[in-house]
């Protein structure tokens, strides 16, 4: 059976210092309170690319035949339906919870009451 | 099992059948079958863990009262300045460099050095243990201090207190899981005596294909991890 997982440790080092920069630069989202859109492009980057070195790298996915890549990384993005139809629904059920289910003191705040 | 490899005209019927096709699982994806079966372990863990996340988001964005602010709920106070989101940024470190020590681990596994493999799962084991500690520590200052509960809590929408505890005590329950799986699998490497062979060839798992597919469930949950630090204690 060819099997092998063999890479140089630097290459490993080398993701676990990139991985420190990113979480390092996401807790600096944070801490310096960048707001709106930027702090979500930020987020999502940083995520994106901590998520992407975990998986090609530490989990060898980089390294797998194509077979077990497309098994696994296709049936997740059955996910981005359910998400999608939830944020679709969103401002339609956030309004009639305005309407029907809110203390009368936070009816007249608008969508996403979220204050920062 | 291995009387099917022997003899692949009459494949056996029944429950050895039913077996034997399962583990027949190899021919399609040329990795070890306890590789391929922790991979689907995690797929399904994928699932559980993005519903819990979409469950949360849909909750969020819909919440008709204000959603209490996760940077202030999490501050930290150092001497007399509040940080925010301290503990959970050393949190994050924690996971982050037990994942390292955890890859470090599997390639010295690969590079036969079993003893080094082992210290290394279980310095990785350690980092867990602590980050369940912090989150045992986060957990009791909610509960007691600030008084939330799963179904109200003093700061905002009721919704917070379900979701905290839901999504981050699934996540810890997976990291207790997994230090006691490593320090499981760390112990036999440390027990393997060089008369137990290699690895059989037969599909089943070496030592250094059994730390891989360990390695692949730590850094499954420092990846879950990543995910929920950004949808939930940075959004």
């Amino acid at each position: 059976m060819e099997h092998s997982q063999q890479h140089p440790v630097s290459l490993y080092l080398q993701i676990w210092g990139l991985l420190f920069v990113l979480s390092a630069c996401s807790y600096m989202v944070d801490y310096f309170q960048v707001q709106g859109a930027l702090r979500w492009t930020l987020i999502m980057t940083f995520m994106f690319y901590k998520a992407v070195l975990i998986v090609c790298v530490f989990m060898h996915m980089a390294w797998e035949r194509l077979a077990l890549v497309c098994a696994i990384l296709i049936p997740p993005l059955c996910l981005l339906v359910l998400v999608s139809l939830m944020a679709l629904e969103a401002d339609y059920i956030h309004r009639a919870r305005g309407t029907y289910f809110a203390p009368p003191a936070a009816i007249d705040t608008g969508k996403h009451t979220q204050q920062p | 099992m291995s009387d099917s490899t022997h003899s692949p005209t009459t494949p056996p019927s029944g429950l050895y059948g039913l077996a034997a096709d399962w583990s027949g699982d190899g021919n399609t994806f040329k990795v070890p079958w306890g590789k391929a079966m922790m991979w689907v372990f995690l797929l399904s863990d994928t699932f559980i863990f993005g519903i819990f996340l979409s469950g949360y988001m849909a909750v969020r964005m819909t919440t008709a009262e204000p959603w209490p602010n996760p940077s202030e709920v999490f501050a930290l106070q150092v001497g007399t300045t509040s940080l925010p989101l301290l503990l959970i940024a050393i949190m994050t470190f924690v996971l982050i460099s037990s994942s390292g020590t955890m890859a470090m681990a599997v390639n010295f596994a690969y590079r036969g050095e079993r003893r080094r493999a082992a210290v290394l799962m279980l310095a990785t084991a350690a980092l867990g243990a602590s980050f369940v500690g912090m989150q045992a520590f986060e957990w009791t200052k909610l509960i007691v201090s600030e008084g939330i509960r799963p179904w109200s809590n003093p700061l905002g929408a009721a919704q917070f207190g379900a979701c905290f505890f839901m999504i981050t005590g699934f996540h810890g329950l997976h990291v207790s899981a997994g230090v006691i799986y490593l320090t499981t699998v760390a112990t036999r490497l440390l027990r393997h005596r060089p008369s137990d062979g290699e690895a059989p060839d037969d599909g089943r798992s070496g030592d250094e294909s059994r730390v891989e597919i360990a390695g692949l469930y730590w850094h499954f949950v420092d990846l879950v991890w990543v995910f929920i630090f950004a949808f939930f204690y940075l959004w």
